[in-house]
């Protein structure tokens, strides 16, 4: 019963973990490396949720819907920093605060948009896997979970290989250091930070698939992630992409033992312990520089 | 200065009519301005999914109005948008009563939103019809507030009843209580556990768990060890839907042999399509299913006209669970004012504490609290569900009712998991 209990609350835990990779991935682009506190990026998220709900109901399966989706959501995702850069950072009032209470306001945009577009009506898809288990031993892993949870390692290695081997990755880790020495050698910092908002958009759709599969969802689904995908992003340190797997499953499992050995109703206070801890001790994040 | 007798006949004529004027005036206004009804709907945020009670209140008042109206006056809505937060209700129930001027009100939606309202109507003497607020009335005991809803007297124990009644029957003596930590969920929990008690059954394992919880396996493989006759599960939509995904997923043992309780989401359209066939052998609770033994021609009539406001607006496509009983508001608002000749509030309230009212989901009767003197909450078995197609929660048979006797229409499918076709 025991190792029963502790082989599947580690299973759990890592899916669980690589699920809120996935769901926090873009905002580690966009509050890490550009250091825009996108708090819409919930919201993308629950709006890519809701595009795969319609391919789905057209009869295509959810990852390949979002697959096809990338394209316009990494265009939306040019659009918001481009209204954004309009309107602070060319006026050179880009702060925190300004940001927050922008994109506070577009979730709640997003949010209504698609209250009156879909209704008030959960969303959902059905997929021939949903309720079966994928069982190794004592470990049995629903592909409810295992499914959305392969996503987040794809998504990163992509994006990391994208960040470090390609001319445009490199000049986004750039400007997320110095903007200024990246105009300098030429390149402009406002066309870098768009493309990398829109790739933190692109995100959302494949986190969205991911959401979307594990269970049914509302307009204002966003509003319960966006604590701990913040969470993730800060305990990963700022920018740090394998951090935030690592982060991300590092909360999971947390949570997934606490739940099986303890009361579940602590769960949720694991992710901002946990992070309250690391901040304490290594401000910078886990895996975070020290600058 | 000296005045005839006729000139002060004509005076003393003037000065009347100069002070019976406005009086007289604001009466015949009174009498001819439509009754107004005020109520907060929460038509954005995470509760906007039970705005389409609003239909239900439309379709009354539609109808009411196409028969003359009330006292021969047209019926009036006025309604806010209270964004599913507490912290408006207090200020639209103050507009309402002070610059609306509504003549009677209806309340938020739930226990939650209610609770703010509570004090109010109580202070200033208003008459409520009180829309899914469990036991909303326990704290505040206004004598003019009453529940549309049947969830009958002491709802916070005996409400879900029906559940362990149905449990009984079938021999289940230990009980597990799995509750979300929210309001609703403790409170029905709580409630559970005492009706639990009192029908001598044992509470072998409580489990609380966070609002919004996607993953159960760890809270059903400790169920599981728990070897429970019955399990009572009080939770919200998107737990709801998880539970039910796990119980495939994990699977809850052979000891179990009945499942549910105080699950809420299996009553909307868009999580029963979403579940299917996965509902097989749940018993949960309800408040009107499509069975013979509820079925009437003006709850049909009722439920296809809604339908065809609700499935081009994308609200819940079946209605069962709400919108019917926001009619029944209308209908006890109906009968008070009808029988009494009045919108006074005190007038209305005694007279629906002594008289029944026969509404579209059955004759209700009220005591001191505004409860339904009986409790009305039906125990369903999804049974035969085949796929995700909506329309065969249409039909009868698919929710068969257990509980109450008064209304069952089948008999509980056992054991659990052959009733789930496992």
């Amino acid at each position: 019963m025991f190792l029963d209990q502790f082989v599947n609350a580690i299973g759990t835990g890592v899916m669980l973990g690589s699920i809120y990779a996935a769901l926090a991935l873009g905002l580690a682009v966009t509050f890490g490396l550009l250091h825009i506190p996108n708090i819409a990026h919930p919201a993308f998220v629950v709006a890519g949720a809701y595009v795969v709900a319609v391919g789905n109901s057209c009869g295509f399966d959810p990852l390949l819907v979002a697959l096809v989706a990338l394209v316009p959501f990494y265009v939306a995702g040019l659009g918001f920093y481009e209204f954004y850069a309009r309107l602070f950072e060319r006026r050179g009032a880009a702060d925190t605060m300004n940001a927050l209470t922008l994109f506070f306001g577009v979730s709640l945009v997003v949010e209504t948009a698609l209250l009156i577009k879909f209704g008030t009506n959960q969303q959902s898809v059905s997929v021939a896997y949903v309720g079966q288990s994928l069982t190794i031993g004592l470990l049995s892993l629903p592909y409810r979970l295992l499914v959305p949870a392969l996503l987040a390692p794809v998504m990163i290695l992509l994006l990391w290989l994208y960040l470090r081997f390609t001319h445009a990755g490199i000049a986004i880790r750039a400007v997320a250091h110095d903007e200024r020495a990246l105009s300098v050698s030429g390149i402009d910092p406002r066309w870098i930070k768009r493309h990398a908002f829109g790739i933190a958009a692109a995100t959302a759709v494949v986190a969205g698939a991911a959401l979307i599969i594990i269970g049914p969802v509302d307009p204002f689904g966003g509003r319960l992630m966006i604590g701990r995908t913040f969470a993730v992003v800060v305990l990963a340190g700022m920018g740090s992409l394998p951090g935030t797997i690592a982060a991300g499953i590092l909360i999971g499992v947390s949570e997934s033992m606490v739940s099986a050995f303890a009361s579940p109703s602590w769960a949720p206070a694991v992710a901002f312990s946990i992070l309250l801890a690391t901040l304490a001790l290594r401000p910078e994040g886990l895996f975070g520089a020290h600058r | 200065m000296t005045i005839s007798r006729r000139r002060l006949g004509k005076l003393a004529a003037a000065t009347g009519l100069a002070l019976a004027a406005p009086a007289v005036w604001t009466t015949g206004r009174a009498q001819n301005r439509p009754i107004r009804i005020g109520a907060s709907f929460s038509m954005t945020g995470p509760l906007s999914s039970t705005k389409a009670g609003l239909v239900g209140l439309q379709l009354w008042r539609d109808d009411v109005n196409a028969a003359g109206g009330l006292l021969g006056r047209q019926v009036e809505l006025v309604t806010y948008d209270d964004q599913s937060t507490v912290a408006q209700i207090p200020s639209i129930y103050s507009k309402l009563v002070d610059i609306d001027k509504v003549d009677i009100l209806v309340s938020p939606y739930g226990a939650v939103l209610s609770a703010p309202v509570m004090p109010f109507i109580k202070q200033r003497g208003r008459f409520m019809a009180g829309m899914f607020a469990l036991a909303g009335n326990d704290g505040v005991k206004s004598d003019r507030y009453f529940h549309s809803a049947p969830w009958g007297p002491d709802a916070k124990v005996n409400w879900a009843r029906g559940f362990f009644e149905v449990g009984k029957a079938a021999g289940c003596k230990r009980i597990a209580v799995l509750n979300a930590d929210v309001e609703f969920a403790k409170v029905s929990a709580a409630g559970g556990k005492t009706a639990a008690k009192e029908l001598g059954q044992e509470v072998v394992f409580e489990q609380s768990y966070p609002p919004n919880t996607s993953d159960f396996s760890a809270i059903l493989r400790n169920l599981r060890g728990a070897t429970p006759d019955a399990v009572f599960v009080c939770s919200y939509p998107p737990d709801s839907s998880a539970l039910i995904r796990g119980l495939s997923e994990v699977g809850i043992g052979d000891s179990v042999k009945l499942f549910g309780g105080a699950m809420v989401g299996p009553q909307y359209a868009a999580t029963l399509q979403a579940l299917g066939s996965s509902l097989n052998g749940i018993v949960n609770f309800n408040l009107f299913v499509p069975e013979p033994t509820m079925v009437t021609p003006a709850v049909t009539s009722f439920l296809d006209r809604y339908t065809a406001i609700a499935v081009p607006e994308k609200l819940d496509a079946l209605g069962y669970y709400i919108p019917p009983f926001y009619y029944v508001a209308g209908q006890l608002i109906a009968a008070a004012v009808t029988a009494t000749g009045s919108t006074e509030s005190a007038a209305m309230a005694t007279w629906l504490h002594a008289n029944p009212v026969k509404t579209l989901v059955g004759t209700a009767t009220f005591n001191e609290l505004g409860d339904w003197t009986e409790r009305r909450v039906l125990m369903t078995q999804f049974q035969g569900i085949k796929g995700n197609d909506i329309e065969q929660f249409r039909q009868a048979g698919r929710q068969v009712i257990l509980d109450p006797p008064a209304l069952k229409s089948g008999e509980l499918a056992q054991p659990f998991l052959k009733a789930r076709g496992a």
